[in-house]
């Protein structure tokens, strides 16, 4: 078993772009659910109208390419207004409902043979941020630090832009939280009617975190476009939602950094048992009749799923979250 | 009991308090269903509430006198949670008019009503668990700069206003005596806690009405004073309170004027002493066949004879928890 370089798959995806693009996913999903409690099913959604936006502005209509991010900043704007409107008035499961169909419908219409010269079908767009490489300052070649090894100056300038967007959000999620209009967006998530008792226009304010999740989640879905020049509808489906969850929970929710932990380790994770797996069965010590390589990627989930319900058991608040506030359930 | 007759409550009503001119000026108020006030802050008019075939609110005029403590009692299921619910815009009426200091409310959110002056509390206490004391205090301020999404990520834009509101906050939970529970989490304080968190925070919003929905429900014997001196003190405060309850003690310790509702409709009006006194209100509580009033010492066990006699406690506190709840 070669443990080096399963350490340095492990290590490099610790700081990866899937690391990247599910941190700011689930930083959008943080604001929605862990500060505010709304419950939006369809993260995904947000994610998919910011890289088609990106995509179709510059490779269907010829846009430049900081127009493309400013149409998809835009469109999950617009998404977000869309769904807020009719059922932020409700309880809090019809924007679980709503949400999911909604994203649904998005990656449906995104991959439908009707709109495959604007969208291109269910092979997606390519080749839409030559823009965005010009600007790359780093020289060509790969670069290695420590263990941790990133293929050329491309992936190098996707990551460094990638995090330095991650360290922004957060900071944005900060001073939002401390503020108090973060206070009234926890009030909401305790006890809507408290807070209106209290003058608070509730649905303004979750309207607002909408929005503000929404848009914090696009840059994920910018980055997943721009690291593989390409944007496809089916990587946008349900599964990143839950797996953006999964981040969420897996780091705390309610904790500003809780989402990016939460990545890190879940993709570092997922790596791991991967490469290990892989490693056992091409040592032989698992026989090809139990288990062969291309098997692995199932049951890597299987084994990542059984970690996180041992994290749910033994530590139900999630790597950053306050225990206290979990102990409390006075309803 | 004699004494009842005369004064209402044990404590002497001193000359010159806002206790006397509530009192004095309710003296001359007709004592029936829907009479004018001298000076209302609250005046519905032909308010009527359908749920399918049942009639909870059907309410033709009522006037709430500025600077009293108001009680509005009557027996289960009389519509008293659902008239607070519309009066405070978190349910809306079939028909009706009613105004706050003249200012028509139809149709305002929750929200508006709490800006115009009106803020409520609830019968099961929402105290919000995961926010600490002092963050549920803040969330009461009303006109916070940081409140909106831009100004909150800048904190020097909203920190003055913030200290400002923060040493308020900590003014009146130090009379709350609730200071030392000021970095609790408020889902760890005891019941009675949050009742007292709960009007502390309301009194954040600097509001003119103040609405308490049961103030004594589950609230153990110990803070019933404490949380009945912090209502009179509202009064003396300038503020309006009216509250619902079902605990007639407190009624009768606290109030200026009672409001009895049954059935949806006001069907009395007048002072603590001549209401526990008034033959419709005992009717409708106890049913016509009680033909006396009832004596605080007898109250107890006339109710633990209703009980055994038809198996539910008309008067009980406990008992109305769920049942006004819509």
């Amino acid at each position: 078993m070669d443990w080096g370089t399963i350490l340095s798959n492990t290590l490099t995806a610790f700081i990866g772009v899937e690391a990247v693009v599910y941190a700011l996913a689930a930083i959008g999903l943080n604001v929605h659910f862990g500060y505010t409690g709304l419950l939006n099913f369809g993260q995904a959604g947000f994610l998919a109208v910011a890289a088609f936006g990106l995509a179709t502005s510059v490779a269907t209509f010829g846009l430049p390419f900081w127009v493309g991010i400013g149409v998809g900043v835009l469109a999950a704007i617009v998404l977000a207004l869309l769904l807020g409107a009719p059922t932020l008035r409700l309880r809090a499961d019809y924007l679980a409902i709503v949400t999911i169909a909604a994203a649904e419908i998005i990656r449906l219409v995104l991959r439908s043979v009707t709109f495959k010269d604007t969208f291109g079908g269910s092979d997606g767009i390519s080749a839409f941020a030559d823009d965005f490489y010009a600007l790359n300052p780093f020289p060509e070649g790969s670069y290695e630090f420590g263990p941790i090894s990133i293929r050329n100056e491309n992936q190098m300038w996707v990551l460094t832009v990638g995090w330095v967007l991650v360290l922004l959000c957060c900071l944005v999620v900060w001073a939002l939280m401390r503020s108090p209009w973060g206070r009234v967006l926890k009030a909401i998530r305790e006890d809507e009617d408290a807070a209106r008792s209290l003058g608070k226009n509730v649905f303004s304010f979750k309207m607002q975190s909408l929005v503000l999740g929404g848009v914090l989640g696009c840059f994920g879905g910018f980055i997943f476009a721009i690291a593989n020049q390409s944007a496809q509808p089916d990587n946008y489906s349900t599964e990143l939602t839950f797996f953006a969850y999964t981040v969420l929970i897996l780091g705390g929710a309610a904790r500003v950094f809780g989402p990016v932990i939460g990545s890190m380790i879940f993709w570092a994770l997922l790596a791991f048992t991967d490469n290990f797996l892989n490693g056992l069965i091409n040592a032989g010590y698992i026989s090809g009749d139990i288990l062969n390589n291309t098997q692995v990627g199932q049951v890597r989930f299987m084994l990542v799923g059984l970690a996180l319900m041992l994290l749910m058991i033994y530590r139900p608040q999630g790597i950053f979250g306050d225990k206290r506030e979990l102990a409390i359930d006075a309803r | 009991m004699p004494a009842e007759a005369t004064t209402t409550t044990g404590d002497p009503v001193v000359p010159g308090s806002r206790r006397e001119a509530a009192l004095r000026a309710l003296a001359d108020v007709p004592q029936e269903p829907g009479s004018k006030k001298p000076d209302p802050i609250v005046i519905v008019d032909d308010m009527v509430r359908r749920f399918g075939g049942l009639t909870a609110v059907d309410v033709r005029h009522v006037e709430i006198q500025r600077g009293a403590i108001t009680a509005l009692i009557g027996p289960n299921g009389a519509g008293k949670s659902t008239f607070f619910n519309q009066l405070t815009g978190f349910d809306q009426p079939d028909s009706g008019e009613w105004s706050l200091n003249g200012r028509s409310l139809k149709g305002a959110k929750p929200y508006q009503v709490a800006r115009r002056g009106m803020v409520r509390t609830f019968q099961l206490t929402k105290a919000l668990s995961k926010l600490t004391v002092i963050q549920n205090m803040l969330l009461g301020a009303t006109g916070q700069k940081g409140e909106s999404m831009l100004a909150g990520m800048f904190a020097p834009l909203w920190r003055g206003q913030e200290n400002a509101n923060t040493d308020r906050a900590d003014e009146l939970l130090a009379r709350f005596k609730l200071d030392a529970k000021r970095e609790d989490f408020a889902g760890s304080l005891s019941g009675g806690q949050r009742k007292l968190l709960e009007m502390a925070r309301a009194l954040m919003v600097q509001p003119e009405l103040v609405m308490l929905d049961e103030p004594m429900a589950g609230v153990n014997p110990a803070l019933t004073q404490s949380l009945l001196g912090h209502v009179k003190a509202l009064r003396e405060e300038g503020m309006t309170v009216l509250f619902v309850e079902h605990d007639m003690d407190m009624v009768r310790d606290i109030s200026d004027w009672v409001i009895v509702m049954a059935q949806g409709a006001i069907i009395a009006e007048g002072p603590p002493h001549s209401i526990m006194a008034n033959q419709t209100v005992i009717d409708a509580y106890l049913g016509s066949h009680h033909d006396e009033p009832l004596a605080p010492e007898d109250e107890s066990a006339r109710i633990a004879e209703d009980e055994a006699a038809d198996g539910r406690g008309v008067l009980d506190a406990e008992s109305g928890q769920t049942e006004d709840q819509p």
